[in-house]
C-alpha cells in the first residue's frame, strides 16, 4: 500500500512532461512490435526458404519497404526481429543484475564487516575498468550467445545496483524507523525486507531506467564488433555491423534503418528515465 | 520619516498546485535604530517577508503588490542593479543555517571581502582585508587574522554565525535582516549571538528586523513587534503591549505557550489545532478554527482595530 | 600526511593491479590451448608435446603463474603470434595513436560539454535550455559505433569530403598539425567525443541545478554579488570538483571506446590491435594489452584521487 501512495504522486508529476510521455508511448509501442513480430512482419528472414537471392540489394521499394540486404532479406522484418533481441537481452540482463546487485548491496550495507569490505573491493576493482572492456574479454572468450551476452553484461551491470542499495540501507539502517524495528524484536531479514526495502526502490529505479539504454547499447556495441549475439539472432547490433559492411558500396538502408530504429528505442528509454530521475531527485526539490 | 516603510506587501507562488500566498497584505514600519521582532510558527510567512525587502524571490514568486520604502525610494520599482548595490550594503541580511550560509569552497577571507569590493570600488584588497579583521575581532572571533584563510568546514557553528554576522556588517548598513539567526545553534550559543546582535546594531547604528519563531526571544530584545499568522499580521505594537498585554487570541496563546518557573501546571500549554494551508485559507478569520473565542462574526476577516500605537486585527478586541 | 594519504593510495593501487594481472592470468590460463594454432595440422604428438614444453604450459597452474610474474616484472610478455615481436612493443607502438585520439576527444567533450551544461543549468525551462538537453539526450542515446557510421555515411561515401579511415600525418607527435592529419582526425574525434560531450554536460548540468539551490548562493546574492559571478565562480567551483573526479574516470571509458572508433575508422591504434588480436587468437598481444591498459587505469584513478584532496578543500589531509 505504500507503494500504491508512491506511484500516484509520481504518476502525476510524470506525466506532466510532454517529452517522457511520448517516450513511453513509443517504447510502448516498440514493446509490442517487438513482443510479436512475426505479426507485424510479412517475412520471416530467418527462416531460410523464404530468402531469395534476386532480391538482394533492393533499395526501399513497395514490395521491401526499407530494402534488402545481401541475402535478399527484407530490412524491415529483420529489424523487428532484430528489436526483439535488443530488448530482450537489454531488460533480461537489466533484471538479472538489479536482483544481483541489490541483493548483495542490502547485504553488505546490512551486515557490514569483512561481508562488506570483500563484496565492495570487487565492487571497486571491477568498477575501475570500463564496462565494455570487461564485458569484451568476457565474450572473446567464452564465444557468442544470447544467454552469454546477458551474462556478461550482468556481470558489468551488477556493481551499479550494488554500491546503490549499499549506501542507502547504510543511511536508512541508523534512522529511527529502522531502529524501533529492531528494539521492537524485528528479525534481520524482516528489517531488511520489510522497512529498509521499500525505502530504497526509488534510487534504484532511477538508476536501472538508465541501465537499461546502457545495457542495451553494450550489447549493439559488442554484438557490432561481432562478439554478441550469434548471426542466427542477430539483434539490431549486428544488423548494423552486417549493413556496414556494404556501406561503402552505396547500400546505406542495410545499416541505416536499424541504427535509426535503435536509436529511437534507447532514445524513447531515456526520455522515461530522465523524467523519473528529475522527479525522483531528493536534492531537486524545493 | 521611517527608514523601512512596508505598505500592504503580497508575494505570492504560482506552483502547479495553486497559488500560495506566504505574504498576503502586510504593513508596518522601522525607524532608524530600531529593533523589529517578526513572531510567528513555520510557514507564517516571516522568512518570505524578509527575502521580499532585498527582492530576493525566485520563480515561481513573485511579488505582486505593496510598497517597500527604504529611505523614501520604493524598492518593489528598483531593477536588479539597484538592488544588487543595495544589497550588502545599505540592507544586509543574516541566514537561519550557519552550516550551510557559507560557500565550502572559499575561504572566509575572499568571502568577506567580497562583499568590500563589489560595493567600494576604490578600496585596494589590503585595507578590504583589514577592515574585516577588524569586524572579525569585533564579533568575538578568536584568531581573526589566521582565520582569513580559514574554510568554513573548519569552524564551529557558532563560529560560523559569527562570521555571518561580520559579513553583513562589513559595509554599516542601515538596515540588518537577521531571519531565525540562532535556531540553528546551541542553546548555550545562542544567548550570546543575540545580545551579540543587539550590541552590534546600537553600536552600528543599524535597524534590525529579528526574525524568530521563539517569542521569548523577542521579548528580550526587540523594541516592537509584529505578530504574524499564515501570510498576515494579527497584531502589531511596542514590546510592552505585546508581551505584557497581548490582545490577539492567537498573541496571547503564543505568550502562553512561554513555560514559567514558578508555575505550577502539569502540561505545557499549547495552541490547539494546527495553521491552515496557505493554499487553501479559510473564510474570514484565518485563526477561526483555532480560537477559544471565535463565532459567527469571525466569517469575515477583522478589520484593523487601533489601540494607541497599537495594531490588532481581530473582531473580538474593542 | 597527505605524504601518507598518497602511499595509501600508491599500496592500493598496487594491489589493484596485482589482483588484475591474477585475473587476466587466470582467464588466458583458461581459454584454451594455443599450441593448436601455432603448429601446422600435420604435427605430430611429439611436436605438440615439445611445443608445450617450450611454451611452459606443462606445468601446474602455480608454477605457471610464477614464471608469469618473472616474465612480466622483467617486461617480457612473449612474442606476439602474428607479428612475432615482443608482444610489449608492439601494443607501446600503438599506444600513442590512441591516445592521441582520447586526449583531443576529451578535450573536445570538456570544452563543449561543460559550457552549454552551465547554460542549461541556469533557466532550465528556457527554449533553449530544454533544447540543449533534448540534443543531449540524444548524445547519450546513440552507440559509438552509429555516430562513426553516420558521419562516415555523410562525409566519406555521400560527399567525399573527407577520409574514412587511416590516421594522417604525424608533425610534432601528432597528427593535429597537419592539414592531412586534421582531416583524418575530425570524424574519429568527433564520434568519440559526441558521448562524452553528452554526458558532461548532462553532468555539469545536474551539478549546478543542485548547486545553485544551496543556501549559500542565496547568501552571495544578498551580498550584493552580481548574479554572473555568482554562477561562474561561486556555484561552478563547487559544481567542478565532483566533475573532475567523473572526468577521470570518464577518461578509461574513452580509452575503451576507442576500440569501437579505431575499428570504423581503421585508425592504427591500440582498440583495432586488440580487436584483430582476438580474432586472430594473438594470445601474447591480448594480454599485453590488458595489462597495458588496466595500468593506465589504475593511474588514472590513482592521480584523480590524488588530485581530488589538492582541490576539495574540505577532503584536505
Amino acid at each position: 500500500m505504500i507503494m500504491k501512495w508512491f506511484k500516484n504522486e509520481l504518476l502525476v508529476e510524470f506525466f506532466e512532461d510532454k517529452m517522457a510521455v511520448i517516450g513511453l508511448v513509443i517504447f510502448a509501442l516498440l514493446g509490442i512490435l517487438a513482443l510479436a513480430p512475426s505479426i507485424f512482419t510479412y517475412q520471416n528472414p530467418y527462416d531460410l526458404t523464404q530468402l531469395f537471392l534476386e532480391n538482394s540489394f533492393q533499395a526501399p521499394n513497395p514490395n521491401f519497404i526499407l530494402g534488402t540486404d545481401e541475402q535478399g532479406r527484407d530490412i524491415y522484418s529483420a529489424m523487428l526481429y532484430g528489436l526483439r533481441i535488443s530488448l530482450y537481452v537489454g531488460l533480461a540482463s537489466t533484471i538479472l543484475s538489479v536482483i544481483i546487485g541489490y541483493t548483495l548491496g542490502l547485504i553488505s550495507g546490512y551486515y557490514g564487516g569483512w561481508v562488506d569490505t570483500i563484496i565492495m573491493r570487487i565492487a571497486d576493482i571491477q568498477l575501475s575498468f570500463p564496462a565494455i572492456l570487461i564485458a569484451l574479454i568476457i565474450m572473446a572468450l567464452w564465444g557468442e550467445g544470447v544467454g552469454k551476452i546477458i551474462i556478461a553484461i550482468t556481470v558489468v551491470n551488477w556493481v551499479y545496483y550494488a554500491r546503490t542499495a549499499r549506501g542507502v540501507v547504510l543511511s536508512e539502517k541508523e534512522k529511527d524507523y529502522a531502529q524501533s524495528a529492531r528494539a521492537l524484536g524485528m528479525s534481520n531479514f524482516g528489517i531488511i525486507f520489510g522497512e529498509i526495502l521499500p525505502n530504497t526502490t526509488a534510487p534504484i529505479i532511477v538508476i536501472a531506467t538508465v541501465r537499461i539504454a546502457n545495457a542495451i547499447i553494450l550489447e549493439a556495441t559488442l554484438s557490432f564488433l561481432g562478439l554478441g549475439v550469434p548471426i542466427t539472432e542477430p539483434s539490431l547490433g549486428s544488423l548494423i555491423a552486417n549493413g556496414y559492411q556494404v556501406l561503402f558500396s552505396g547500400y546505406w538502408w542495410a545499416s541505416v534503418f536499424p541504427g535509426v530504429l535503435l536509436m529511437v528505442l534507447i532514445i524513447s528509454i531515456n526520455l522515461i528515465g530522465d523524467r523519473m530521475r528529475d522527479i525522483m531527485n531528493p536534492r531537486l526539490k524545493r | 520619516m521611517a527608514l523601512l516603510e512596508v505598505n500592504n506587501l503580497k508575494t505570492h507562488f504560482f506552483t502547479r498546485s495553486g497559488v500560495v500566498k506566504s505574504v498576503d497584505g502586510i504593513s508596518f514600519a522601522i525607524e532608524k535604530g530600531e529593533i523589529l521582532g517578526i513572531v510567528g510558527e513555520s510557514g507564517a510567512g516571516k522568512s518570505i517577508t524578509g527575502f521580499s525587502i532585498l527582492k530576493l524571490i525566485d520563480e515561481p514568486g513573485k511579488i505582486v503588490e505593496g510598497e517597500i520604502l527604504f529611505d523614501g525610494v520604493d524598492l518593489v520599482q528598483q531593477d536588479e542593479k539597484h538592488m544588487q548595490r543595495i544589497r550588502g550594503n545599505k540592507i544586509s541580511m543574516i541566514f537561519q543555517d550557519p552550516q550551510t550560509s557559507l560557500n565550502p569552497v572559499i575561504t572566509i577571507g575572499e568571502q568577506m571581502m567580497e562583499a568590500i569590493l563589489y560595493h567600494h570600488e576604490n578600496v585596494s584588497r589590503k585595507e578590504a582585508f583589514a577592515s574585516c579583521v577588524e569586524i572579525l575581532k569585533l564579533v568575538g572571533l578568536p584568531a581573526a587574522h589566521e582565520r582569513m584563510k580559514s574554510y568554513p568546514h573548519q569552524l564551529s557553528g557558532g563560529m560560523k554565525q559569527r562570521v555571518v554576522i561580520a559579513m553583513a556588517l562589513l559595509n554599516n548598513p542601515k538596515l540588518l535582516i537577521a531571519d531565525e539567526p540562532t535556531t540553528a545553534l546551541d542553546v548555550t550559543i545562542q544567548a550570546q549571538i543575540l545580545y551579540l546582535m543587539k550590541k552590534l546594531s546600537r553600536d552600528f547604528g543599524s535597524s534590525l528586523i529579528l526574525i524568530t519563531h521563539d517569542i521569548a526571544v523577542v521579548s528580550q530584545l526587540c523594541d516592537k513587534i509584529a505578530v504574524m499568522y499564515a501570510g498576515r499580521i494579527v497584531e502589531y505594537g511596542s514590546k510592552e503591549e505585546i508581551i505584557f498585554d497581548p490582545k490577539h487570541p492567537y498573541t496571547k496563546g503564543l505568550i502562553e505557550c512561554l513555560p514559567k518557573l514558578n508555575d505550577d501546571k502539569e502540561r505545557l500549554y499549547q495552541i490547539p489545532g494546527i495553521m491552515p494551508t496557505l493554499l487553501n485559507l479559510p473564510q474570514g478569520c484565518y485563526f477561526k478554527d483555532r480560537c477559544e473565542l471565535a463565532d459567527s462574526e469571525c466569517d469575515v476577516y477583522p478589520e484593523e482595530q487601533q489601540l494607541g500605537e497599537r495594531r490588532v486585527f481581530c473582531h473580538k478586541v474593542k | 600526511m597527505m605524504f601518507k594519504y598518497i602511499l595509501n593510495r600508491l599500496f592500493h593501487s598496487a594491489i589493484v593491479m596485482f589482483v588484475i594481472s591474477f585475473v587476466v592470468f587466470f582467464i588466458m590460463f583458461k581459454a584454451g590451448d594455443p599450441v593448436q594454432l601455432l603448429l601446422p595440422p600435420d604435427a605430430t604428438q611429439q611436436d605438440v608435446i615439445e611445443m608445450r614444453h617450450a611454451l611452459g604450459i606443462d606445468q601446474s597452474f602455480i608454477k605457471q603463474y610464477q614464471a608469469f610474474l618473472v616474465n612480466v616484472s622483467k617486461g617480457n610478455l612473449g612474442n606476439s603470434f602474428v607479428y612475432g615481436q615482443p608482444a610489449l612493443n608492439v601494443v607501446f607502438e600503438r599506444l600513442p595513436a590512441t591516445l592521441e585520439l582520447s586526449v583531443i576527444a576529451m578535450i573536445v567533450s570538456i570544452l563543449l560539454g561543460v559550457p552549454l551544461g552551465i547554460i542549461a543549468s541556469i533557466r532550465p525551462r528556457a527554449w533553449y535550455s530544454r533544447a540543449i538537453m533534448f540534443l543531449s539526450l540524444a548524445g547519450i542515446s546513440i552507440p559509438v559505433f552509429w555516430t562513426g557510421m553516420v558521419l562516415v555515411l555523410f562525409f566519406s561515401v555521400m560527399t567525399g569530403w573527407l577520409p574514412s579511415s587511416g590516421r594522417g600525418e604525424i608533425y610534432l607527435f601528432t597528427s593535429a598539425f597537419t592539414w592531412d592529419g586534421f582531416k583524418h582526425l575530425i570524424m574519429p574525434v568527433l564520434t568519440l567525443s559526441f558521448f562524452q560531450l553528452a554526458l558532461i554536460l548532462r553532468l555539469t548540468r545536474t551539478g549546478m541545478m543542485e548547486v545553485l539551490m544551496q543556501d549559500y548562493i542565496k547568501l552571495a546574492v544578498a551580498k550584493g554579488v552580481p548574479r554572473k559571478v555568482v554562477v561562474y565562480y561561486h556555484a561552478l567551483k563547487n559544481s567542478l570538483i565532483p566533475l573532475i573526479t567523473v572526468i577521470g574516470i570518464q577518461f578509461g571509458q574513452l580509452v575503451a571506446f576507442t576500440i569501437v572508433t579505431e575499428t570504423i575508422f581503421a585508425w592504427p591504434g591500440t582498440g583495432k590491435l586488440i580487436i584483430d588480436s582476438i580474432q586472430n587468437l594473438d594470445r601474447p598481444i591480448v594480454v599485453a594489452y590488458l595489462l597495458v591498459i588496466s595500468f593506465i587505469f589504475v593511474a588514472i584513478n590513482f592521480i584523480v584521487d590524488v588530485l581530488y584532496t589538492f582541490i576539495d578543500p574540505r577532503v584536505r589531509v
